[in-house]
């Protein structure tokens, strides 16, 4: 990986292609995986493609050298949203596929993002959302930092680029911290740090044209053991789904609710 | 393998008495193996008197001062740690920290992750909810030595008879290779509420307070719980944005969970559906939270809130 200074950044967005949240979604019966048959660009993977943008975008963008290469894991379908990303402005995109991935935990997925990475030379900066709207586990942007021998700078809420140095603002309840790195180096950004832009009609027509690159495992020099259900760390031995919560007690206020409510929870030791 | 096997449990920045999350985890290895602490600083005489409480024999702590900055310090210093005490598992807290320190370790170990954790059974598998606890799942780690971070609340907090102070190992920190620094911290002001992650009561407010979350802070007073907020009153900039609860928030598995003037769409509901007790008010009796509520009060939240409020103290005295 090269030193930057303030010339062209190369950056590559991770995007995942996650079920929609608007509606319920399912772990399939056989494998405990999640079933993605009604799936998008993950929501949180939107600000990191706006926050890629918007780096190059202030250093003259994809004509003076800047790059934005949207990277992806998964079977066919995924690669809507390295689609959506190029639309969205990204310049390229990666789509890494194979049979052999399928039940892959963060190791297993960490692993082959990195020889991904590795793949496309030095890069300045991998940006990330906060989480995948589905694994939430947020395991893989710091075993993919930890592969990379990065720095990670993870729940950014703002983001600077400066001179070889990235600057982050996270925020939690009781603090706010800035926090500092050499590039290249891990960023992952929250929903808070800007507001995504839609896709617009020049953007869809040029995404047509732009590359993206498909490879498997042996692209990658990777061995199918390394991956999928063989290769993963982890094991789900047993899924359920949540019983619904039964119909529970439900008033209309007549003057007394709040007394009501009250008498509900000393009912149930909860004062 | 209860009694022989040493559990590490991971104490970050330890700076005065144990914190609850991390009496938790002590408490929960206690009941796995013989507990054992990797601490990130020299413990004084009072903390590992705390630490023996729990029975734990062995504290490790770095030969030398950690780097400061984030995540890699801890994780290159419990490599080594893992490395001498080649313990049975490894627990830490479930705090971004916790789980990005778990999820380097892993890499550097070789060993696997599981996050979230909600109960930890002896022959160490993991019950964790996902799909925003539509599902529950029984995990468990095959490769190397289990690193699982563990959810708040799970277990409840006993110490334990152990008296003897524990033998201090000091370990290598090791080397952490590229990290981010904090520059600059400022402190918010302090609410004095518990924390939304760890609490054990939460009070939400959404849409339906128009602005005004008074009526939301009073009965989290009264109930000393923390507050909540749906993404459409942290997106209207009524209250601060960590306060929220849901898919793109925070999820929270309280004992008791009040939700005031949210109506209760799938991605809020993701955030708190693992609540014990969930109790609704709205104006709407349409609303979906009521379909998950033990107890719902169709009503005016600037009536009902108030007076459970006021009720509260009463009995309180």
């Amino acid at each position: 990986m090269h030193k930057a200074d303030n010339s062209a950044l190369k950056i590559v967005v991770l995007v995942k292609y996650v079920p929609d949240t608007q509606f319920d979604r399912h772990l399939t019966a056989n494998s405990h995986t999640v079933d993605r048959s009604e799936s998008i660009l993950s929501e949180l993977d939107e600000y990191a493609i706006e926050a890629a943008l918007q780096l190059i975008e202030a250093r003259g963008g994809a004509k003076a050298g800047n790059t934005v290469t949207a990277l992806t894991v998964g079977p066919a379908a995924a690669v809507n949203a390295v689609k959506k990303a190029l639309q969205l402005g990204a310049t390229d995109g990666v789509h890494v596929t194979d049979e052999a991935l399928a039940g892959s935990d963060a190791s297993g997925t960490s692993l082959v993002l990195a020889a991904a990475i590795r793949s496309l030379g030095p890069v300045d900066l991998v940006l990330t959302g906060m989480a995948s709207t589905d694994g939430e586990t947020s395991l893989v942007p710091a075993q993919l930092a930890e592969r990379l021998g990065l720095a990670q700078l993870t729940f950014a809420a703002s983001l600077e680029v400066d001179g070889g140095v990235v600057t982050a603002r996270r925020d939690d309840g009781q603090e706010s911290e800035t926090v500092q790195a050499q590039l290249p180096a891990l960023v992952s950004v929250t929903d808070q740090i800007n507001e995504p832009r839609y896709p617009n009609f020049k953007g869809i027509i040029a995404a047509k044209k732009k590359k993206v690159a498909e490879l498997a495992l042996s692209d990658l020099g990777l061995d199918p053991g390394q991956v999928g259900r063989t290769g993963a760390w982890t094991t789900v031995l047993s899924a359920e789904a949540r019983p619904p919560r039964g119909q529970g007690t439900i008033i209309t206020d007549e003057g007394d609710a709040g007394i009501k409510l009250v008498d509900f929870l000393a009912s149930r030791k909860l004062l | 393998m209860a009694g022989t096997a040493k559990i590490l449990v991971f104490i970050d920045s330890p700076d005065g008495p144990l914190h609850k999350v991390q009496r938790e985890l002590l408490t929960l290895a206690g009941t796995l193996g013989e507990p054992a602490a990797a601490v990130s600083s020299p413990p004084d005489e009072a903390l590992l008197a705390e630490l023996a409480g729990y029975g734990a024999a062995t504290v490790y702590q770095p030969a030398a001062q950690l780097e400061d900055s984030l995540v890699a310090p801890n994780a290159a210093f419990l490599a080594n740690v893992v490395r001498e005490a080649a313990p049975a598992a490894v627990l830490l807290e479930n705090s971004y920290e916790g789980k990005e320190t778990a999820a380097r370790l892993g890499i550097k170990l070789s060993s696997g992750v599981v996050t979230d954790a909600i109960a930890v059974a002896p022959d160490l598998s993991v019950t964790k909810s996902v799909l925003a606890g539509a599902y529950t799942v029984v995990a468990k780690v095959t490769t190397g030595t289990p690193l699982i971070t563990v959810k708040a609340n799970s277990i409840e907090a006993a110490a334990g008879t152990g008296t003897g102070m524990p033998v201090v190992v000091e370990v290598d920190p090791g080397e952490p290779g590229p990290a981010a620094r904090v520059t600059e911290r400022s402190a918010k002001p302090a609410s004095g509420r518990p924390d939304l992650g760890e609490a054990r009561v939460v009070v939400a407010g959404g849409r339906g307070v128009n602005g005004d979350f008074g009526p939301i802070e009073e009965l989290a007073d009264a109930l000393g719980g923390a507050v909540g907020a749906s993404r459409a009153a942290t997106d209207a900039g009524w209250i601060d944005h960590s306060a929220q609860v849901g898919q793109t928030g925070k999820t929270v598995s309280p004992q008791l969970y009040i939700s005031a003037g949210i109506s209760g769409a799938i991605q809020q509901k993701a955030g708190m559906q693992t609540a014990q007790v969930i109790v609704a008010v709205n104006k709407d009796a349409d609303s979906p939270v009521f379909e998950i509520a033990d107890f719902g009060v169709v009503g005016d939240l600037f009536q009902v809130l108030p007076q459970a409020a006021g009720e509260i103290r009463k009995r309180k005295g």
